[in-house]
């Protein structure tokens, strides 16, 4: 098992992809199949970007055993108050900012959805959001 | 298409990587990068407006390695860097996306879809 962890800060969209690129780099040293990780780190991508865009800060911690990947994107932000609109294609509650920065259209979570094979939301308004996602790497 | 001739084709600039051999064979034009991560291709180039470093990590994570910057964008010194590190090829045109994707698919580059 190799276990990743990092700190993201909300707002800094300077930063914004550097975990999940460290996390792509693993995944290649590790001689995953391309297609498998594509779809993980799109998806952990996505998961980070929402942090920086809509939390104060966040963390992700992702686990790499030989059977799936496990990951684990937590933040201290506005909670999502609506998880079912929140999944809607072009649902968004992004800034102009996030906009101006090719997101905020509303797809994060319905991509997210697409490239692993569980998702889970925990989320609490005006705390913060927990979601946990699978790939698993022995269906190629 | 060589990606050399996609240079001529639009009169752009390189300015991250090395252009020669490289051979794409289908584009996708999008300031919008989740559209941009939904794309299950290879070997695409990514014409787009959006100039910021999140172009450049949406294009690592999305395994694309060419990006042409439209309507006179310039890369920044943290894209071009990024860029780099991934063994990726910025190129930047003055020309509209319009024109820049009605030249080229005039030229034979295909559409993802």
């Amino acid at each position: 098992m190799v276990t990743l962890k990092f700190n993201i800060e909300g707002g800094n969209f300077s930063k914004a992809g550097y975990a999940s690129s460290q996390v792509k780099k693993t995944l290649k040293q590790l001689n995953i199949d391309q297609s498998l990780i594509k779809n993980i780190v799109v998806a952990l991508y996505e998961a980070e970007v929402n942090i920086v865009a809509h939390a104060y800060k966040g963390s992700i911690q992702v686990d790499i055993a030989p059977t799936d990947v496990s990951m684990l994107v937590s933040d201290e932000g506005p909670g999502i108050e609506n998880i079912d609109l929140a999944m809607q294609e072009g649902f968004s509650t992004a800034s102009a900012e996030v906009r101006q920065m090719g997101f905020g259209a509303g797809m994060g979570l319905p991509n997210i959805k697409k490239n692993v094979d569980e998702m889970i939301i925990d989320t609490v308004v005006g705390k913060g959001t927990k979601l946990k996602m699978k790939k698993m790497l022995n269906n190629v | 298409m060589e990606l050399t001739e996609i240079i001529d084709i639009v009169g752009a600039k390189l300015v991250a990587g090395n252009a020669s051999r490289v051979v794409v064979e289908k584009g996708f034009s999008s300031d919008l990068m989740s559209d941009v991560l939904t794309i299950d291709t290879e070997k695409i180039l990514l014409i787009t407006g959006t100039c910021n470093v999140q172009a450049i990590r949406t294009a690592e994570m999305a395994d694309i390695h060419c990006i042409l910057l439209v309507r006179g964008k310039k890369a920044t010194a943290d894209m071009i860097k990024i860029a780099n590190e991934n063994n990726m090829v910025i190129l930047e045109t003055a020309l509209s996306m319009f024109n820049t994707v009605g030249r080229l698919y005039k030229a034979g580059l295909k559409p993802v879809y």
